[in-house]
């Protein structure tokens, strides 16, 4: 197949037979208790110059604490897959974790679109369709699969992509490369002590993020037994084999909402979006991260179970959602 | 409707849109603007439209009020017919089940090319960066027919984008089949706060086709940077109607955070 063109950018890539290796070596096939806290999740778990993904938005379901808890654990050099993101790309420029990030939506505001014309960190650009049939051929474990969009755009040459002619039609089609994150963060509605995890809802990627990643997180409102899983499979969102560690965190997408339990806070994503300078960026680090402990002191002191109740009664639309 | 009614730019651009989409076709909707697009022309005139959502909502029924900056909430997704993914989503529309597609922009071109990016000349050092693409680009690929919503401003309407973050018809008739885009895709409308766009069969030039009413067309012309193919019968587009107001305000952005509010 010949290369017709090909886009500029790095790509964070592995071999299929490295990432299978990586699995056989590394992915406990046993049931073990995966339980930890935040604190020791984010720990062990991820380095810095690490490549990271998440589900699902910064409103929605979002791994929103262990992303607090990156920043407080003060990570540096993070890749970061930005899709869905409003927030989470500007805290991890303006906190100094991310130096890197691949587009697919850079995230909102300012603060993140001033970053990257001053130079403080560098980005790649995809789409989010890319992005996702990026992950899907990651957990397809092929090395790209072909895609119909990216192709002839300014969007296609700074991005890592390349059009070949494709030998079945003869016509231009566009490769992206199959995606391994190194650390895969997920919210997910409920999961059983060995790390099996049900979403409630849509989301992105989440089974394909996590058969793709060589580290799984997992962060879940609610830890239920694991008999519920067994009876009822097709519920299951990710097996627990996948899944590295868990982390019970009850509003853990907080100031996002989490379908039927509880609704996104507007009033703190607002402050989150007024974010523009970096003085502004080291008062809300140092008031909303740094200066706590973790999530549970970042509730009490920070939130308060009046708000929390609040947003719970605002959840009123539960249908879909057990 | 009796008097004239004050509205803004959003209202009208939110209410040209609504009007010209089919019932019980597909439409794959943006973020933001393309939403209230989508639940008004639910609500008013095509009440099986049968809206997709790049996060994997298929055919929700979405409830009012609009919650801002949502993509996904419960409200927004509401009674859908499917819940699946991201990858699954953007197959619909590769596979060739969406009707139309719907996104915003900072700057179109002549060729209804999209830019979505950044402005300046520099990729490196751009003078202001913005979100990218997000799923504007697949929307802007692989629906059979897309259209643009935007501003009506002559540093929109650009000879050459700063940055091409999405295609149109690239560099004119058969360019997007030749680079190995979806046959017989492509621009299909460019809604602004003033006018309304098609494109021409033989150039695939963007081609003025409707004015909104009390508006001249030299006032459109000149702010524009380029020179649109202009219809011999250029259709006047009525102001939003009273009912279509009462919805945008009463229930679906009660707040006004996105439509705004009139300075009268």
């Amino acid at each position: 197949m010949d290369v017709l063109f090909q886009g500029e950018a790095e790509i964070h890539f592995m071999h299929p037979d490295d990432f299978r290796e990586w699995v056989r070596t590394h992915k406990k096939r046993e049931a073990v208790e995966k339980l930890m806290t935040e604190r020791e999740a984010v720990s062990r778990l991820v380095s810095d110059g690490d490549y990271i993904t998440y589900d699902f938005s910064s409103l929605t379901r979002g791994p929103q604490a262990l992303v607090r808890e990156i920043i407080r654990q003060r990570r540096q050099d993070l890749w970061v897959c930005a899709e869905f993101t409003l927030h989470e790309t500007p805290l991890l420029v303006g906190a100094g974790c991310a130096s890197r990030i691949d587009v697919g939506f850079l995230g909102y505001g300012n603060y993140i679109g001033r970053a990257v014309t001053e130079g403080k960190v560098r980005v790649f650009e995809w789409t989010n369709g890319a992005l996702s049939f990026r992950m899907l051929a990651g957990a397809m474990g092929v090395p790209f699969v072909p895609i119909r969009s990216l192709i002839a755009t300014d969007t296609m040459k700074y991005s890592g992509a390349k059009v070949v002619r494709d030998p079945f039609t003869g016509d231009p089609v566009c490769l992206v490369p199959a995606l391994h994150p190194d650390v895969f963060l997920v919210h997910v509605h409920q999961a059983d002590v060995y790390g099996n995890s049900r979403i409630f809802g849509t989301n992105l990627f989440a089974l394909e993020a996590a058969m793709a990643s060589k580290r799984v997180i997992v962060s879940a409102e609610e830890i239920i037994d694991h008999l519920e899983f067994r009876k009822e499979p097709s519920k299951t969102t990710i097996p627990y084999f996948l899944v590295d560690a868990l982390v019970h965190m009850p509003f853990g997408a907080y100031p996002g909402g989490v379908h039927g339990r509880y609704e996104l806070d507007l009033e703190h994503i607002d402050r989150l979006n007024a974010i523009q300078t970096d003085e502004e960026m080291r008062v809300y680090l140092e008031e909303y991260i740094y200066s706590l402990e973790s999530h549970e002191e970042f509730l009490e002191k920070k939130v308060g179970w009046k708000r929390l109740k609040e947003l719970i009664r605002k959840a009123s639309i539960k249908e879909g959602y057990h | 409707m009796g008097k004239q009614m004050e509205f803004t730019d959003t209202e009208f651009m939110v209410c040209s849109a609504a009007r010209l989409l089919e019932d019980r076709k597909t439409v794959f909707v943006g973020w933001g603007i393309p939403q209230l697009v989508a639940i008004l022309a639910e609500k008013l005139y095509t009440p099986n439209l049968i809206q997709i959502f790049e996060f994997g909502a298929i055919g929700p029924q979405s409830l009012t009020p609009f919650v801002r900056g949502t993509m996904g909430g419960p409200s927004n997704v509401y009674r859908s017919l499917q819940w699946i993914n991201m990858n699954w989503a953007f197959s619909y529309a590769v596979s060739g089940y969406i009707d139309y597609g719907m996104i915003g922009a900072l700057q179109v071109d002549t060729y209804g090319n999209v830019n979505s990016t950044l402005l300046g000349e520099s990729y490196e050092r751009p003078k202001r960066r913005f979100p990218g693409s997000g799923g504007g680009n697949e929307v802007a690929s692989l629906c059979w027919k897309t259209i643009v919503v935007l501003k009506h401003e002559p540093r929109r309407f650009v000879k050459r984008l700063d940055f091409m973050t999405s295609p149109g018809y690239l560099t004119g008739p058969g360019a997007r089949e030749e680079m190995g885009l979806p046959r017989g895709s492509g621009p299909y409308r460019i809604v602004t706060s003033k006018a309304l766009f098609g494109f021409d069969e033989e150039t695939k030039r963007m081609k003025l086709i409707g004015v909104l009413k009390g508006i001249s067309t030299e006032e459109i012309l000149r702010e524009m940077e380029f020179e649109p193919v202009v219809v011999e019968k250029i259709e006047e587009i009525e102001p939003p109607t009273a009912d279509e107001l009462h919805i945008l305000r009463e229930e679906i952005d009660p707040s006004r955070v996105i439509i705004g509010r009139t300075t009268k």
